[in-house]
């Protein structure tokens, strides 16, 4: 048992994601009033920081995304008003949301922010990162879809992000792809080449069931900042559930100063009586981690499915066949398109 | 037949591609390449093309216009010196192609409004973005059919296609092309998406446009809007295809597109690059031949 006696004392910061990451698994439709009574519930229980607004964060409302039925501030607003110790965050992604947008956000009380980018993407978010210190928000560098980037290439990627500012980087699994050996290796690389003072964050998502793994082998390895969601809300399989990641660390010596029986009570009382479907491995969200696809192609896949007749796993494998990166929904109708005229389900144009 | 001689301002993708563009011009000839960096690969590049070159920026070309009788420039650098570059070389009588988001001119996608701007003289003409070239044309083959509320579009580029200078600018790229989409697409309010693919083999370049009609579509006669949209628009960018759509959906109008490039100076999968240099290569030699036929005739330089 060295392992977990190395990590006792280890302190983590952890950030809620299922008011952000869950509204993809509602199809954005999470109510002000819902919105407010779980962020609510999550300050009470000590977590630190909770991330608000549509699923694909700011700029997110569109008809690539879905529309959620009220505006980001007005999201941001609402919960940022009624906050006691947490910090609102959101997230933008370059190319999506825009610094325009950023200081609407921070207007309306978000404090915390994870700019955004595809894993080798980093030098598209210079302006936001260095836009997001401007206003003295705690800013992070998300680099996505980490699995599409081998250890060293995060380094440097992660080192980019630093320079323009970020605070923290973060290795994101958005596929649920990884297993405890990528991420350490990842973020092993990252803690070698960054400043001592840079944190490092880890966000994970359960399609192969590693979340709560992947993120102790992150701790391990150097993050200090885990992303989860209460009760798992969250794209795909859902993200690192939270209360079992807090329950996790508790028996490990790890210090998140979350009061996990609250927390508990939140998954099970608030949470789980939201979900439209019962977030969990089946067979599509295995499917996403299985072949490396971003794990909020999952609703889209399903509804191309019933729309052009090709099955929802065989649109996803093609999508990671081709590499498909986040953001890219449009491509699931087109894909599907395109297989059901190969299968003669579409007469062509 | 005489050519109204060029420089291009910017030594990166797009100027580089551009020379291959305006060398095959009947009209439009390449003379200056400017740049800042004198050991840059893409200044090196223009003088074995036959280019003349400079690394000092606009300033270190202003002392040639007039002996080298240039009078339009094309700008390929950034929206940030792109106001500070059209205002030098204007009060020369250059008239400015601008290929960067700065946007401080009329905007231009030649098969929707290229006729507006040979009718007046403009001394700045931009050229929005890729995305916006690529997709617009398909905005206002709807727009033009039935009033259109809200239009939006996502562009998928390869990340090998996408130069440094739009990388750390991608919020002007998205604010120009919103803007335009509105402005020239017609419809009431625009939303661009641009996503960088790193995958290889590098993508395609991909568009989809999404259009909300205010009333019921009428499926035929917008179909063959579309349809009639993309062959104007082939004319200058031969890979500019239809791969499915458009799909009607209650109000929804969705077209998917991919440009393949001519791979003049990146391979086929730019066609992002592309359709940016052919459109302003076009939109320039509309110019040119007025200023040939002696229609429109540009300023004396102001003399310093």
């Amino acid at each position: 048992m060295s392992q977990s006696n190395s990590l006792k004392g280890r302190k983590v910061i952890l950030h809620d994601m299922c008011l952000r990451d869950g509204m993809h698994a509602k199809r954005e439709q999470i109510s002000i009033e819902q919105m407010v009574k779980v962020a609510t519930a999550l300050d009470d229980s000590g977590v630190p920081y909770i991330q608000v607004t549509h699923g694909a964060g700011l700029g997110g409302n569109s008809l690539q995304h879905g529309f959620a039925p009220h505006s980001n501030e007005e999201y941001i607003s609402a919960v940022a008003s009624k906050m006691k110790q947490a910090k609102v965050s959101v997230l933008l992604i370059p190319g999506l949301g825009t610094m325009k947008e950023l200081q609407s956000a921070y207007d309306c009380g978000a404090r915390s922010v994870h700019v955004a980018t595809h894993c080798t993407e980093a030098d598209t978010s210079p302006q936001h990162i260095a836009f997001a210190r401007k206003l003295g928000m705690d800013t992070s560098g998300f680099l996505m879809m980490a699995h599409l980037n081998d250890a060293a290439g995060i380094a440097k990627q992660g080192k980019l992000m630093e320079s323009y500012g970020a605070q923290t980087v973060y290795v994101t699994d958005s596929a649920g792809y990884m297993l405890p050996e990528d991420v350490k290796a990842r973020i092993g690389a990252l803690r070698e080449v960054l400043n001592p003072e840079t944190e490092i964050g880890f966000h994970g998502h359960h399609n192969l069931g590693m979340g709560i793994a992947n993120s102790i082998a992150a701790i391990e390895a150097g993050a200090s900042r885990i992303d989860g969601s209460a009760a798992g809300l969250g794209a795909g399989a859902g993200n690192t559930p939270l209360e079992v990641f807090a329950a996790v660390c508790e028996r490990m010596g790890i210090e998140t100063g979350v009061d996990l029986f609250k927390l508990m009570d939140v998954a099970e009382d608030i949470i789980v009586p939201m979900m439209e479907h019962v977030v969990r491995v089946d067979r599509e969200s295995l499917t996403l981690g299985y072949a490396g696809v971003y794990s909020t192609f999952l609703l889209h896949s399903k509804r191309a499915s019933e729309r052009f007749g090709v099955p929802a796993r065989d649109i996803l494998v093609e999508l990671g066949r081709k590499k498909m990166i986040g953001g890219q929904e449009d491509m699931i109708l087109d894909t599907a398109m395109t297989m059901a005229k190969e299968r003669g389900l579409l007469k062509s144009a | 037949m005489k050519k109204i001689r060029c420089a291009l301002i910017g030594s990166g993708n797009i100027g580089t591609d551009l020379i291959y563009k305006i060398q095959r011009s009947e009209v439009l000839e390449p003379v200056w390449m400017v740049g800042i960096d004198p050991e840059s690969e893409g200044l090196a590049r223009a003088r074995e093309m036959g280019l003349k070159t400079t690394a000092g920026g606009v300033d270190g070309l202003l002392p040639h216009v007039l002996e080298d009788n240039i009078q339009i420039a094309f700008d390929a650098t950034s929206a940030y010196v792109h106001a500070e570059n059209s205002r030098k070389l204007n009060a020369l009588g250059v008239l400015m192609i601008d290929l960067t988001p700065a946007a401080i001119g009329q905007l231009c996608v030649p098969p929707v409004n290229l006729r507006q701007h040979a009718d007046k003289l403009e001394m700045n003409v931009n050229m929005i973005s890729c995305a916006g070239q690529a997709t617009i044309p398909i905005v206002h083959a709807v727009s033009r059919i039935q009033s259109v509320g809200y239009a939006e579009i996502v562009a998928s580029l390869a990340s090998k296609s996408i130069g440094p200078g739009t990388r750390a600018n991608l919020d002007e790229f998205t604010y120009t092309t919103s803007n335009a989409i509105e402005k020239v697409g017609g419809a009431r309010k625009g939303k661009a998406l641009a996503i960088i693919n790193p995958a290889e083999p590098p993508m395609i370049m991909r568009n989809t446009i999404s259009c909300l009609t205010d009333e019921e579509p009428d499926q035929e006669r917008i179909s063959a809007s579309i349809l009639e949209m993309i062959g104007e628009v082939q004319k200058y960018v031969p890979g500019y295809r239809l791969v499915n759509g458009p799909l009607f959906d209650g109000n929804k109008v969705a077209v998917f597109m991919e440009v393949a490039g001519l791979g003049d100076y990146l391979p086929t999968y730019a066609g992002n690059l592309d359709i940016m240099t052919a459109a302003a290569t076009r939109t320039a030699e509309m110019f040119a031949e007025e200023i040939l036929a002696g229609k429109i005739q540009l300023p004396a330089p102001e003399v310093a």
